[in-house]
């Protein structure tokens, strides 16, 4: 017990602790959807937290991808010159 | 425990500093103005006979170019999303059986002692979830863990950012669409 806390060597690179990972994974816990929406009070297995957050990150491109094909397609059929003016003027509203 | 306390700070407050830079409205609103002002150049400087295959993969490219810019050259993912090109990417994926070999070596080649193996130690299914993790996250291939989940979370946050302001878009410039044909 007394030799994790004696591992003060932590400027970053060199012995990383169970504890600071596990701060991290709760961290990232919070950010995943599908965890936070769940049970927020019973602690979430490691594993499950980096499966989920590779799940939710693919989840995430994919969107990415299917917002790009729209908006190429929208993008091909109008006339972008002049609207380009009206949109970005929307967008500050 | 107190060493511990202090980097834990740091790293809250460096979290909470980042989702505030992809959860406001203002930087919303600025990665918005961005983008289209990026993507009209792109459209400009294209040849108008682009598949429709193309353009998406134009767009996706322009869209995380732009978000790498708004990260300011903070994270490994961004600094890696600018660092690539379409042509050099693809010279990156015959690279990558290299690659994956060394960030092995890293990670064991360190000298543990006993009691702090033990601590170490990680099961190998959270080992293989960090290293699908580290493929996900643009840049991090060879990354320290703390490095990752930090990465991974400011990388969320950021593409969260991405999709609500494309969907913003695709919704103006659809009505704008509509509002000229009706």
């Amino acid at each position: 017990m007394s030799s994790r806390r004696s591992r003060s060597r932590q400027s970053g690179n060199s012995r990383i602790t169970e504890d600071q990972i596990a701060d991290l994974v709760s961290k990232l816990q919070q950010l995943i959807p599908e965890i936070r929406n769940r049970r927020s009070d019973k602690q979430v297995s490691a594993s499950k937290v980096l499966q989920e957050t590779c799940n939710y990150i693919r989840s995430l491109h994919r969107e990415v991808d299917d917002l790009s094909q729209r908006l190429s397609e929208l993008l091909a059929s109008s006339d972008t010159d002049s609207d380009q003016a009206a949109i970005i003027r929307s967008l500050l509203m | 425990m107190k060493t511990r306390k202090i980097g834990a700070d740091a790293q809250s407050s460096d979290i909470s500093r980042t989702e505030v830079r992809w959860r406001s409205e203002s930087s919303q609103r600025i990665y918005s103005v961005k983008l289209v002002e990026a993507l009209q150049r792109a459209i400009q400087n294209s040849t108008p006979a682009l598949s429709i295959s193309a353009g998406s993969r134009a767009v996706r490219d322009v869209a995380d170019r732009v978000l790498a810019m708004t990260a300011k050259g903070r994270t490994r993912w961004s600094r890696a999303i600018l660092a690539s090109r379409r042509r050099l990417s693809i010279l990156r994926r015959h690279r990558k059986v290299k690659k994956s070999r060394a960030s092995r070596i890293n990670r064991r080649s360190k000298p543990l002692s006993a009691a702090a193996e033990d601590r170490t130690r990680r099961l190998p299914a959270v080992e293989k979830r960090i290293k699908v993790l580290s493929q996900l996250v643009p840049g991090c291939k060879g990354a320290p863990v703390t490095d990752l989940l930090e990465e991974a979370g400011d990388y969320i946050a950021a593409l969260e950012m991405q999709i609500r302001s494309m969907i913003t878009l695709t919704e103006i410039i659809s009505g704008s669409n509509g509002e000229r044909t009706g």
